[in-house]
Parts: C-alpha cells; structure tokens; sequence
C-alpha cells in the first residue's frame, strides 16, 4: 500500500480546520510527552520507533482504517522507516516531512483583520512552537512586531503585497525563540527596535523603543503606539494597533499571563508585572482586541486560526487578571513556575547578537515549548 | 579519557534511525556483561539510545561528549536471569561506608566504563574478568567488601577470594544499581 507524505502545512490546516487525524508519535516518551503536534481532533499514539524495530504488526490493531494515519518523528528518518513497514503491511499511511522539526518551524499567516484606510493585520502563527508575529501593511508600506526567525516568510509577504518594511519591532528580548527582528531590518534597511531596558548587553546597534513613542504606517497613518509594560522582562513594551488593537507582547495571553522569571529573578519583577496588568492595562479601552506574542494551547484559537480576544473579556475570565490579593498573586506567578523553555538562556545570548550559531544549532535551541507563561 | 569497551560500533554520519538499527544488530553478536561503545554524532541519539537500552534490559552506562562526536556505552545484561546469590557473608549498602573507613576498602567489581560513570569514592576497581590475575593486588588482612550493580558478579567475585583464601569478604547488597549516596566520577 501506499505511504505519501504530509508537509506541515498541511497538518496545520487540519489542526486550525479541526479535522481528524490520527498522529502515530515514533519519537521517545520524554519527547512525546514534553511536546507534541495539537489538534483538536487529532488522536495520538506513542510508541518509540526503537520499540517497532522487528515488527509493526502488534500496532496493527490500534491504527484506525477510516482516518489518515501520520506517522511522526524528530526528523524524519524514523517515520519513513515506521511507514514503509506499516504500507508493506497493507495500510495506506502518511509521514510528516522533515518532522517534528519542520512542525516547529512551520509559520501559517492569518488575516486578523482590515484596518483604517484599506489596511490589513497579519498574525503569523507557528503552531508547533505557539509563537505570533504580526505585521501590518497598508498602502505600500509595513511594520513587523515578534518576527521569529524565518525571515523570508515576512519579506515574502511583503514582497507579494508589494509593501516596503519599514518598521521591525520586538516587544521584548525574547528568551524561548531566536528573533528575525534585526536581520529584517538589515536585509530590507528598516529601522529595528528594541527597548533598551532589556538591550543592556546586546552588542548590536538598534532604535530604543520607548514609552509612547509613535510611528505611522503607510498614507493613511495606521498609528502604533507604544505602551511601557514591564513583568516578563524589564523592557517589555506594548503596542496598540489603529486604537483597536492591543499587542501585549509576552505579558498577556488569552488565558495566562507572562511568567516574570526568563531573564532575572521572578521575586524582582512581579511587583511590575502585577502593575502592568492590574493598573496599566486597566486604563486601557476595554474594546481593544487583545493579540499576544504566544498561545500555550490550541484551545486559544479562534476558529479561523488567530489567537484573539477582546482585553473586557480578558479582564472577566483569565485567571491571571483575576487575583485580588497581591500576596497571591505573587505566590501564583513565583511559586509554581512551570520549567524554563529550551535553551533558554542559550537564545537570549543570541538575541543580544552575542553569539551566532548557525541554523541546524538555532533549531536545535528552539525545539519544544515556549513555556513564556505562568497560570 | 578512553574508555575500556569491548566492541566499538561506528555509526558517525549517520541519523536517526540508523544508529539504534545498527546499535541493535551490533548487540547480538556481544556476549553477556560485553561492553559496546557506540561512536554517534545524530544528537538524538542521545536520549533515544539510553530509551533503547532500557526497554531492551541492556544497561546503559553513559555518555562522553568528544568534540562533535557522542561515545555511548552500553553493557549487554544478563541481570534479568535470577541466579541465587550463594556467598554468604553480605553486608548492606548502608553499613558499607561505616565499615569501609575503620580499615577496610571497597571493591568494585563492574567493568571499567560503569566504574568511571560513577563510583564510591576510594573504591578500587579491578573487573570481575580480571580478578584472577590480579589478586596481589589485595591484601588477605583487610576486609574487603565487593560491590557491582546487582550483587551478582559481586557474588561470584566474593566467591572466587573465598576459594583463593581471603576470608574477610562481604558480599555488598544491593549494590551500585541502588545506591543513594554521592558518586565520584572519573571523566
């Protein structure tokens, strides 16, 4: 029987369309266990390639024939030779191409929305990684906040919309993913942005993002602002997009909030976070439609794909914003960290340009969960 | 440092899944308690080598990273037959470290590679298939406690001073395999 294989964009429509599919995870436990491809109506089975090296027919019974099987690996390797030995069985099964590495790497952009003047918002979503970019465009222009480090998606999509990149922000120096930010700015000469309580060590030249600071995109003038919100790291800075939306960066998500401890001591900033989020945000318009720079789960996705909600909504049903002791909150937020992403202090070390690793050592570094967040 | 293996298997190059299909071949045609040092450079390997082993029963040893190459050390087991421990004089892990420092001296009787992975400190190592030939290497007045993984080669071990005349042996139970305490490592 036949054995085809499955690009991870394929597998991140049927996660974002609901689809069903059944995921024959080859990998270790540990790894399966710490990360996996989500989906709604995915179902999974672990069994490590290592375990099926004399013989796939004691799985046999547990492989569904009226579903698409994808069998899955690190790389890939493993789930061709899982593969073939389920098709010389007689099943028609499916491998994942380039594996749970690709899945890691793969970036779907979704439409949020048109803005003022014929203008459009983008969310880049990574699935594998739960990792969103945003790039807004409007009549011939763009600005680029979180950029991960798949640069040609961005000036892909520019190239395309045939819009000049002006702007590249990021809303923090992040510690679960290598940036593109500045090699954006580099390739297409825009200005990169960076705020300069978290830039302390970094060795490159940027553009100090600051407490309200303005720039303006294309003719019509799509205003982004930024907003000063300290508690995942120092520097972390906000911004709101065409007085409508909210990007919050990694101090809110949809249903957590940021974690205070990737780049000092969780003791030290959560008297910020609490201040960002309990004050700061609170002045805010409670219309504005929160987007975060992370998503922990697929629950957080909207239907169409984009991980979105309105901040009143927010205000009303994450837990996060729902803490009224600040003695709580401090021992919600300290207590009960979750692990530190991959390689976490590795990629801040990059991110400050302090070392350039090339790109199987970058993949290696950002494999696994973002873990930004704390519930 | 080198590593004392019996069987040294090259996969370098090669990825996943090749080195554990190699590594399994290669595993036949070892004896028991045989050591293979598989020379990898697929990081993966890493974790999935040590999964292999155990679902196996093979021990996994350890690792050495050298520059850009992964040296794993697994010992094919044997452990999983139960032989009945016959010599009779034991001594447990928690008494071993007491009586060890009033005069006596601790034996360890695993391979080489398992001793460098860790080991109680100023603990000797000479291998169960070297014992024989090295015995004036002890002394028949000390106390001797032998120790392995298991208490089984530890078994033998106590039994073959026995027969050599050394009467103060103590066979260590557990052994390595159960041992809570701080290791010294030789890497």
């Amino acid at each position: 029987m036949a054995i085809s294989k499955m690009t991870a964009a394929q597998v991140a429509r049927k996660a974002i369309e609901n689809h069903e599919l059944f995921i024959l995870d080859v990998r270790n436990k540990d790894a399966f266990e710490d990360w996996k491809i989500e989906g709604h109506k995915f179902e999974y089975l672990n069994i490590p390639y290592f375990e099926l090296l004399d013989g796939v027919e004691g799985i046999l019974p547990k492989l569904p024939k009226d579903k698409d099987v994808l069998v899955v690996c690190a790389k890939e390797g493993s789930s061709i030779m899982v593969a073939e030995m389920i098709s010389e069985v007689g099943r028609n099964v499916y491998y994942l191409e380039g594996g749970m590495k690709s899945w890691s790497m793969y970036l779907e952009p979704i439409k949020v929305s048109d803005l003022t003047g014929g203008g459009e918002l983008y969310q880049f979503v990574r699935l594998g990684k739960g990792c969103l970019s945003y790039m807004v465009i409007s009549e011939g222009e763009a600005t680029i906040i979180d950029a991960v480090r798949f640069t040609e998606v961005f000036t892909n999509l520019a190239k395309e919309k045939n819009v000049q990149i002006k702007h590249v922000f990021d809303t923090h120096l992040h510690a679960d993913h290598i940036s593109g930010g500045r090699h954006i700015a580099e390739e297409t000469g825009a200005t990169y942005y960076l705020p300069p309580e978290d830039a302390e060590e970094v060795v490159f030249n940027y553009t100090p993002l600051e407490d309200g600071l303005t720039v303006s995109n294309g003719a019509s003038k799509i205003e982004i602002g930024a907003l000063y919100s300290p508690g995942h790291t120092i520097g972390s800075t906000s911004f709101i997009v065409d007085r409508k939306y909210l990007l919050t960066g990694d101090i809110l998500f949809i249903d957590s909030i940021g974690r205070p401890d990737l780049a000092g001591l969780a003791e030290d900033w959560v008297g910020d976070l609490r201040e960002t989020l309990y004050r700061r945000y609170r002045e805010l318009a409670e219309d504005l439609i929160v987007l975060p720079a992370h998503f922990m789960t697929i629950d957080e996705l909207n239907e169409d794909g984009t991980v979105a909600k309105g901040l009143g909504d927010l205000f009303a049903e994450n837990h996060g914003l729902n803490i009224e002791s600040e003695e709580e909150f401090c021992h919600t937020v300290t207590d009960n960290l979750p692990p530190q992403p991959n390689a976490y202090q590795q990629i801040r070390q990059v991110n400050m340009g302090k070392v350039t690793p090339n790109n199987d050592e970058q993949t290696e570094m950002e494999i696994g969960p973002n873990r930004c967040a704390v519930r | 440092m080198a590593i004392k293996a019996d069987v040294q298997l090259d996969v370098k190059g090669l990825t996943c899944p090749m080195p554990i299909v190699k590594t399994k071949k290669a595993m036949n045609d070892l004896t028991d308690g045989q050591i293979l040092e598989v020379q990898a450079t697929d990081k993966g390997s890493k974790a999935d080598l040590a999964a292999w082993a155990e679902s196996i029963g093979h021990l996994y040893i350890g690792i050495i990273e050298e520059d850009d190459v992964l040296l794993h050390y697994i010992r094919k087991s044997g452990d999983s037959e139960v032989v009945e421990k016959k010599f009779e004089q034991t001594i447990t892990n928690e008494e071993v470290i007491d009586r060890a420092s009033n005069g006596g001296f601790i034996l360890d009787v695993r391979e080489e590679a398992e001793f460098t992975f860790g080991h109680i400190e100023g603990a000797k190592s000479i291998p169960l298939g070297e014992l024989e030939e090295r015995l004036d290497e002890l002394d028949k007045e000390q106390e001797i406690y032998v120790i392995c993984r298991t208490g089984k080669r530890s078994d033998l071990a106590a039994q073959k001073l026995s027969q050599k005349g050394f009467t103060k042996v103590y066979n260590v139970l557990p052994g390595m395999g159960s041992w809570n305490s701080e290791l010294s490592k030789e890497l």
